[in-house]
């Protein structure tokens, strides 16, 4: 299916053949094609790394900038023009590594962002180190006798900094990621969402068996709106949980904040700057 | 007694010094009197010592002096640290058991006033600061209607109790200091009333309110917090974006977003911040999104003086960032300067989507001056956003190297920033042809900008056959020292624009016979620029690197030992 956001001509990607980046290039294209979104009004904030270059296959704007930087990047967009739909997209180095100390803040401040995490647990474009999120003992050439840190958990993070929507995905379920992407795009605040994939290059022990054989979706009785039950479900690791683990919208986005859009709604390019007012400012000194 | 007068107020920190600064400079610029003050700080909240210095003159005045004409004391061990700079003319004013014995005993005028005992009277010791600017006003003689007005407004959201008991505090002050009889001779001028008074910090933050500014974040670090807290008490009113960034990296990639969605946005740091930025430095370089950075300098490495001044990182700013790329640096002297280039840095930044970096240091930001008020019809705030068309190249190859800029929603093309090596628009690639295109289009830009470059600006004789060569805050110093040595062989070449070095540098340095740099850092960074760019070597240089702001004298002694 092609969607707006396809090129007239496809791009040559740099991802290896059965990459899970495929599927989520697909569904998400695909996605915010159905939520009739304008790739006008939709900018991808995308660090470095094989998931951050999602941003180059997607006809849209785009801002792909540094390892790890998506976010405060995406900050800036988003604050400056609240119209924009923005998503910080990445992999889980780029998001939970490089970029750890933004994924904290970002989520404290409830920016309306999609932030995606292509995470499969293992470094691609880096050629197959370890990840905040590799699971322990996993084995790569630089960590020859195994991981011996705790893998990060975004989800468990996530929902205690008071995420707004903390989701799971798996590329390897193309249908349920697209209803996921979607009530991420929708809701209003900053929203998570977490896509299992596999790397078939580097990541041997966490492949789609693993990944299929690791998890299950929620079921329709789960409250997602319990925050001490999610927080027990981000905790589960013999079998992760995939769906939308916690929602909340009733915290004030940080854009819904800011002072400068109280009394004025337009965005920082319409607006002029009355030269007059700053020379009272400073003949009042 | 003398037409130039320095009041210096030692005590602890924590104790208000600040508050008596403001008050006292406020009421000597509106009563006629040219002013300029400036602080050193110890990095603690409470205790030590810290002294604040007040200047009044008959001539315009922008610089620290050494000598001390009138010292008050607010704690016990306020002197020892500046003993060196009293003289047998300096008068010492404060109670008695603040004041050393070997002090009392000394060839010292000392004048035993109560400060603690009048502010007990009042109500308690809280009161000791407002006492002590109505001493200081008193000595001034200043209309004592002024004093109490300006302490109503101070003190407007505090209630009618606490204003009245600072109103009773402040006139006990003003009798004392009556009292004492100093016969103070400074000349008022009329002009000066009509005069507006400003830090450092506030003309950066005015600066870029008429640049345009309405984005800034920052990570909290002395001294350059002072602009984004300026920035955020207008930011209603003036609609600024402000956020305080959870780290310097965060706070120079989200300027990038703001100007790619169209705000105009800048950030400020210091030293140790800016060395976290340059990463995002070198991002804004590749992706051509326009970047200012206000960067006030302290002296490092690391945490070095933190509270404390120099001009240590020029070298910081030049070479920030991996690759190679054009970019921008001003280093104002002064507060007029300091507006003008500040409002200039965002229309470049625009224009030839560049970073742009406004060197300050911690002297030039804590000082206090007044200026003669500035006409803002002057300013123009560009704009050089374009709306894209449905076939937008977001880098497309131009004579003059600078690709116009779109910003999402204004037009029918996408906005594709990379900061990968990318091709007109924004695809990576890596192609060694385009590869090459795209660093000489980026690198023609400074070529471009070469048009617009700010001159060198020489004060003092036209005819000299000594140059002195300075940059940034060290222009009162070098401009007040030039005025006294009134020397028909020699003159000052600021420079305002550090990089590119101005057009007429070569010109106005090969002119003198003997070339002499001053700076506040102890390598010469900026003599060595020159000596990059231009081959010509200073043969004396006068530096200091103590954390501390030349003073008047200092220069003006080592001035006339090169004579």
């Amino acid at each position: 299916m092609t969607t707006i956001f396809d090129f007239d001509q496809i791009p040559e990607t740099s991802w290896c053949p059965g990459c899970g980046n495929f599927a989520i290039l697909k569904v998400l294209k695909e996605a915010l094609g159905e939520l009739n979104i304008d790739p006008k009004n939709l900018v991808i904030s995308a660090g470095i790394g094989q998931a951050a270059k999602i941003s180059q296959y997607i006809n849209a704007n785009c801002f792909n900038g540094l390892h790890g930087r998506a976010l405060p990047v995406a900050t800036g967009i988003k604050a400056s023009n609240p119209d924009l739909i923005v998503v910080a997209e990445g992999g889980d180095g780029d998001m939970y590594g490089e970029g750890g100390n933004h994924f904290i803040h970002a989520i404290r401040r409830n920016i309306d962002i999609v932030n995606i995490v292509h995470n499969n647990m293992v470094y691609g474009l880096t050629l197959g180190q370890a990840s905040p999120t590799s699971r322990k003992e996993f084995k790569t050439p630089l960590q020859l006798e195994g991981v011996s840190s705790e893998p990060f958990n975004p989800i468990a993070v996530a929902i205690s900094l008071g995420a707004s929507f903390v989701a799971r995905a798996f590329s390897g379920d193309m249908k349920q990621m697209k209803e996921i992407l979607k009530e991420a795009v929708k809701h209003k605040g900053y929203a998570l969402v977490d896509i299992f994939h596999p790397c078939v290059s580097f990541n041997k022990i966490n492949n789609f068996k693993w990944f299929k054989d690791n998890t299950y979706y929620l079921n329709e009785n789960y409250d997602n709106t319990d925050k001490m039950e999610a927080l027990k479900k981000a905790f589960e690791t013999d079998k992760f949980p995939l769906g939308v683990i916690y929602t909340n919208g009733e915290n004030k986005t940080f854009e819904e904040n800011l002072i400068t859009y109280k009394n004025d709604k337009r965005p920082l390019y319409k607006r002029e700057v009355n030269l007059e007012k700053i020379e009272k400012l400073l003949a009042s000194n | 007694m003398k037409n130039d007068i320095s009041i210096v107020l030692s005590g602890e920190a924590g104790q208000g010094i600040r508050t008596v600064e403001l008050l006292m400079i406020k009421a000597l610029k509106n009563s006629g009197y040219n002013v300029f003050s400036t602080a050193e700080l110890m990095s603690r909240v409470r205790g030590g010592n810290n002294t604040t210095e007040i200047r009044v003159s008959n001539e315009r005045i922008e610089a620290y002096v050494d000598k001390i004409d009138i010292l008050i004391v607010l704690s016990k061990n306020a002197i020892f640290r500046i003993e060196n700079r009293l003289t047998r003319d300096t008068i010492i004013i404060g109670q008695n058991n603040f004041i050393e014995e070997k002090y009392i005993n000394g060839h010292y005028k000392i004048k035993d006033v109560a400060i603690s005992s009048l502010a007990k009277e009042v109500g308690g010791l809280i009161y000791s600061n407002v006492i002590t600017y109505g001493l200081l006003s008193g000595i001034f003689d200043i209309n004592l209607n002024l004093i109490k007005e300006s302490i109503t407004r101070h003190f407007s959201t505090k209630g009618k109790e606490i204003t009245d008991n600072n109103i009773n505090a402040v006139i006990k002050g003003f009798k004392k200091g009556k009292e004492l009889k100093l016969g103070i001779q400074v000349e008022k001028d009329e002009i000066i009333k009509n005069q507006v008074l400003l830090s450092g910090t506030e003309s950066i933050g005015i600066g870029a309110l008429a640049g345009g500014c309405n984005f800034i974040t920052a990570y909290p670090m002395s001294p350059s917090t002072g602009v984004i807290q300026f920035l955020a008490r207008h930011s209603e009113e003036f609609g600024v974006v402000i956020e305080q960034a959870e780290d310097e990296i965060s706070a120079i990639n989200m300027i990038q977003g703001a100007w790619y969605a169209g705000a105009r946005a800048m950030t400020t740091t210091s030293g140790g911040g800016f060395a976290l930025m340059e990463e995002g430095i070198s991002n804004a370089a590749i992706t051509e999104v326009p970047i200012v950075i206000h960067l006030a300098q302290r002296p490092g490495p690391s945490t070095g003086l933190p509270t404390r001044t120099e001009q240590g990182d020029l070298n910081l700013a030049l070479y920030a960032g991996h690759g190679e790329f054009p970019r921008i640096i001003f280093a104002p002297g002064n507060f007029t300067d300091g507006i003008y280039l500040t409002q200039k840095a965002f229309n470049l930044a625009d224009k030839f989507q560049v970073p742009v970096i406004i060197l300050t240091d911690q002297f030039y930001i804590d000082s206090f001056q007044s200026i003669k008020s500035i006409d803002f019809t002057d300013f123009k705030v560009e704009n050089f956003v374009t709306r894209t068309d449905k076939d937008y190249k977001r880098y497309k190859n131009t004579d003059d190297g600078i690709s116009p800029r779109g910003i999402p929603m204004q037009g029918d093309g996408f906005v594709r920033f990379d900061s990968h090596e990318h091709d007109e628009d924004g695809f990576i690639t890596e192609d060694p042809d385009i590869r090459t295109k795209m660093v000489d289009k980026r690198l023609k830009k400074l070529e471009s900008y070469s048009k617009e470059s700010i001159d060198a600006e020489i004060i003092g004789s036209k005819n000299y056959k000594t140059l002195i060569v300075g940059w940034g805050s060290t222009y009162g110093v070098i401009k007040e020292a030039i005025e006294k040595l009134n020397d028909n062989d020699l003159a000052f070449a600021y420079f305002k624009q550090v990089y590119p070095l101005p057009n007429n540098t070569k010109e106005i340095l090969s002119k003198a016979k003997e070339l002499i740099i001053i700076e506040n850092n102890a390598t010469s960074q900026f003599g060595q620029l020159i000596k990059r760019y231009t081959g010509m070597e200073f043969t004396n240089r006068i530096l200091k690197y103590n954390g501390m702001p030349f003073s008047l004298e200092e220069i003006i002694e080592k001035l006339k030992g090169m004579q």
